[in-house]
């Protein structure tokens, strides 16, 4: 019964745990970077749903339209997409830089070289 | 001043980016440090009297708006950052220029003013969105500070440090937005009203789940707290003495937010299993870790080790789910600041006249930097736990919270963890006083930075013989807390 | 027919993502991680949130893109093979925290619920008094700017805190005197050349409307700085860094990013100075609606100012960081077309 009500929830639920497990179990770094981005997303899009009405429009006021969707989880995910790239930035510098530092990407590598110290 | 106490950073942050490389930077950190740490004396003696501060951001009333809240809980934490980086920054000042070529200054100090900025407004938000916003400000700034460290392996801490804190500040998203969409609400005095109406859902529930453990990241709970070695040994000096007196703590700050005041003891005890998982995990964190510290060689990682330990005690303290618990909890906090932003210090010192913290070059160390290595003692001891040191302040409240309790078993592991202690502060005490080393002449470290290190030393003396102020402010926050359950 | 719509969409997604999961060429999963960021973009713009979309579709499917390209032109270009055995841990932890997830949205109100709380606290309070109060059509921008503008205020902090990380990693190395110049060879790009000079200053058009149309449409501050720096970063891309450099002297660029934040602060302390709280622009002039207008103006222009210029500063960063290096196995693409760019130009066959 409620699954057919909640199935925008379960499907991006789906796409997060996608995000988090590339994330987690990939040693290159910048798939993991990507698979972060995915993570953050696929909540942005739950977090989007909640804000969902039936019937409603964009929260644009206009004279046409009486039900608007809420704004509110808008402005946080708008918000958040931008903490997201942000953080992409810095987590891309840093690639760059180990990969100068150790000639390599790949997570294995890098440990390797550092255990051999 | 209460929205000043933020913004002063924040805008200092940018102005800090603009100056010329030089000393300009660290003297604009060290007056808004300083700026920081009097309005948060200011607010702190009035939290005291006046119980809650409320401030509404852009003049909107909350929940509409946002809103800054203090009490003396969070009064003890604001004051507690900014004594820190009070302290920290003019000893910064030669460390880290030692450590990051002078040409990156303006950026470094606006990284340290940004982090300074994203701690602060955590500690003194009354929204939960903003609390996610300015956590990764100051996360942002932390994986940048962690990075500028010497050693190429801060670039691989602080990656790491990067994704493990990116999903904890996501899963806290993620039960915020929960929260919210049961609630209607992000402000968290007007969280804690509609909770109740709807505490008996899986997605509350859910909410909890996912909000303290995105926390317990943050706070470097075992076994969440992987990040925390690496970044606190190859950081700059500096920024770990920083780092390792205020973030964790501040996240500690946020947990008990949220189960006291947002959620309510009642359901965050009674409902959630949170005891039979923050105990164990707590106890088992704080054997472990000592017990590896006690094999390290580079004595930075030991002390951060020791830091992992030191957060297992706190974390003891709030799972004990008592006033005693939890007053013990808030008192280890600003204690353990104390005590380990000072040994942080004196490593720091050591590494700007050896460039290395291994314990060999610490051989002899006693008698070539007599006041640094007797500042490492007393820090050392305090962590241990001797009377007269606010270490043993913070031991006696917890071990009286568990005795009030009958848990006799973790009266035994607090002792045993200060056991482990005193092996792995007795390494470094007999290397330094009793091993002699090739060359022995004097190599004190410089004023600038010796000054601060005492200081904070003198702190944790001082307040371990004199503890109205400490005492005071924590039993009256615990009070308020417990007793303010909605 | 709006729920075909959704589950079609969604479909698309977890394709995409599986596919990013598994390609092990690089270069292909970032196109398909623009995909991925654009199809979010339209399922934001049907769920009714039309600037959360434009601002995923600009800053995901735009600069995450293009930052991830700038690396992996400086990296390699094939992933490593992950052993089976490490993969089980991931997987039980993913399998966990799922398996929570849904449960714990069992309880939640329905998808498009009318009457769950979101709906009936905060929420209709935006909608039903911000005619009134601020005066502005697009509620977004409202609630953005001055109703949670102190958000705002920490979300610009948070920009400028990227560049300050990547200007501290990446950047502050002494740029050679005098321009690189080309290596002599022809630059085969004319078609590109032409289109770019056509498009260029219609894209910086269109960012200065959504900067100041934002407040009756979907737009604002955001949105167009990242379109103000794609303009730029497109420029780049066909003409050569060098010359994209000289659009915005160095030394200005560099200033930028702060500038926007204390406008943005400034704002605030102006109003704390007439007597308000900080960010209550009711104090910035004697009628609501003008004051509310004002405020909203200026610390959109400073969130324009600070956004576009760190997007344009990182890009160049990134890019300058990356002249004269050569990706593993490159197959041409990265720096391998020898006019010192770092711009990745797939055409110029392998030269590497």
């Amino acid at each position: 019964m409620s699954f057919f009500e909640h199935y925008n929830y379960h499907l991006a639920i789906v796409l997060a745990m996608i995000g988090l497990y590339t994330m987690i179990s990939r040693t290159n770094l910048v798939k993991k970077v990507a698979g972060l981005n995915i993570f953050q997303v696929s909540v942005f899009i739950l977090f989007i749903s909640l804000g969902v009405i039936e019937d409603g429009t964009v929260p644009i006021l206009s004279p046409d339209h009486e039900v608007y969707s809420n704004p509110l989880p808008h402005v946080l995910i708008l918000t958040a997409i931008v903490v997201g790239v942000a953080t992409t930035a810095v987590a891309l510098a840093l690639v760059v830089r180990i990969r100068e530092a150790y000639g390599t990407v790949e997570e294995d590598r890098v440990h390797e070289q550092d255990d051999a110290l | 001043m209460l929205a000043l106490i933020v913004v002063v950073p924040m805008l200092g942050a940018a102005v800090a980016a603009l100056l010329p490389p030089g000393r300009l930077p660290w003297l604009l950190a060290t007056a808004v440090s300083w700026f920081m740490l009097y309005a948060a004396a200011v607010l702190a003696a009035q939290s005291m009297d006046l119980g809650v501060l409320s401030y509404w951001m852009g003049g909107w009333q909350p929940p509409i708006g946002i809103e800054y809240r203090l009490d003396p809980a969070n009064a003890l934490v604001a004051l507690l950052v900014s004594l820190l980086a009070a302290v920290v920054l003019p000893y910064a000042g030669r460390s880290l220029a030692s450590e990051v070529p002078e040409e990156k200054s303006p950026y470094l100090y606006a990284a340290v003013l940004l982090f300074l900025a994203g701690q602060m407004g955590i500690a003194v938000t009354g929204d939960a969105f903003n609390v996610f916003v300015f956590l990764e400000i100051s996360s942002l700034a932390t994986y940048t500070l962690i990075g500028l460290g010497r050693d190429r392996r801060a670039l691989t801490a602080s990656f790491s440090y990067l994704i493990m804190g990116t999903v904890g500040a996501t899963f806290f998203l993620i039960g915020v937005g929960l929260l919210y969409a049961m609630t209607g609400t992000l402000n968290m005095a007007d969280l804690a009203a509609r909770i109740p109406e709807v505490a008996e859902t899986r997605t509350v529930h859910t909410a909890f789940a996912f909000i303290v453990v995105g926390v317990c990241l943050k706070l470097a709970l075992f076994p969440l707290h992987l990040w925390l070695p690496n970044a606190y040994t190859y950081a700059p000096s500096a920024v770990t003495a920083l780092m390792a007196a205020t973030a964790t703590k501040v996240a500690i700050y946020v947990l008990i937010r949220f189960i006291y005041t947002v959620f309510g003891p009642d359901f965050a005890f009674g409902d959630m299993p949170t005891v039979y998982l923050l105990v164990p995990l707590a106890v088992v964190g704080l054997l472990s870790t000592s017990v590896v510290a006690i094999g390290q060689s580079n004595i930075k990682r030991m002390l951060a080790y020791s830091s992992v330990a030191q957060i297992g005690y706190m974390v003891l303290g709030i799972g004990m789910a008592t006033t005693a618990g939890l007053t013990a909890a808030l008192l280890h906090v600003f204690n353990h600041a104390l005590m380990k932003g000072a040994l942080f210090m004196a490593l720091g010192c050591i590494a700007l006249r050896f460039g290395t913290t291994q314990l060999d070059g610490f051989r002899g160390l006693g008698r070539r930097m007599p006041f640094t290595m007797a500042a490492f003692v007393v820090g050392g001891l305090s962590l241990i736990g001797v009377p007269l040191t606010v270490g043993f302040i913070s031991k006696w409240y917890l071990v009286s919270a568990a005795i009030e309790l009958g848990w006799w078993p973790i009266v035994a592991v607090i002792i045993v963890g200060s056991l482990l202690a005193v092996i792995y502060i007795w390494r470094v005490v007999e290397t330094a006083y009793l091993q002699s080393a090739d060359d022995e002449t004097r190599c004190e470290a410089p004023l600038s930075m010796l000054v601060p290190t005492w200081v904070l030393i003198g702190a944790t003396i001082w307040f371990g013989i004199d503890t109205r102020v400490t005492v005071g402010l924590a039993e009256r926050a615990a009070a308020m807390l417990t007793g303010a359950a909605p | 027919m709006d729920t075909v719509v959704d589950i079609l969409l969604l479909a698309f997604l977890a394709i995409c993502a599986i596919s990013i999961l598994r390609l092990r060429d690089l270069f292909a999963m970032t196109m398909m991680f623009g995909l991925f960021s654009l199809i979010s973009a339209g399922l934001f713009t049907t769920m009714d949130a039309p600037d959360v979309a434009f601002t995923e579709a600009a800053v995901g499917a735009g600069i995450s893109t293009i930052l991830i390209l700038a690396t992996l032109a400086q990296t390699s270009r094939r992933e490593q093979a992950t052993p089976a055995r490490s993969k089980l841990v991931p997987l039980a932890v993913v399998w966990v925290t799922g398996a929570v997830l849904i449960y714990g949205t069992a309880d939640l109100p329905a998808f498009g619920d009318p009457d769950a709380p979101v709906h009936n606290h905060v929420g209709p309070h935006y909608i039903q008094e911000s005619g009134k109060e601020i005066g502005i059509p697009n509620v977004v921008a409202s609630v953005l700017a001055s109703y949670r503008g102190y958000d705002t205020l920490g979300e610009v902090v948070v920009v400028f805190a990227a560049v300050v990380g990547v200007m501290s990693l990446l950047g502050l190395r002494r740029r050679p005197p005098g321009l690189r110049p080309a290596r002599g060879k022809p630059d085969p790009n004319d078609v590109l050349k032409v289109i770019a000079t056509m498009v260029v200053p219609v894209i910086l058009l269109f960012a200065l409307y959504v900067q100041f149309h934002g407040e009756y449409s979907p737009g604002g501050g955001f949105q167009a700085g990242v379109i103000f720096a794609a303009a730029i970063i497109l420029y780049a891309l066909v003409f050569g860094l060098d010359k994209a450099r000289q659009v915005i002297p160095p030394k200005v660029l560099n200033r930028l990013p702060a500038a926007g934040v204390l406008i943005y602060g400034g704002v605030g302390v102006v109003t704390l100075l007439l007597g308000g709280n900080f960010l209550e622009y009711y104090a910035l002039a004697e009628d609501a609606k003008t004051a509310q207008h004002m405020g909203i103006l200026f610390i959109e222009i400073g969130v324009g100012v600070t956004v576009a210029s760190v997007m344009l500063l990182i890009y160049f960063i990134f890019s300058e960081r990356g002249r004269g290096k050569r990706p593993d196995e490159g197959n041409g693409d990265g720096d391998g077309d020898g006019d010192g760019d770092g711009a990745l130009s797939r055409d110029e066959g392998g030269t590497a």
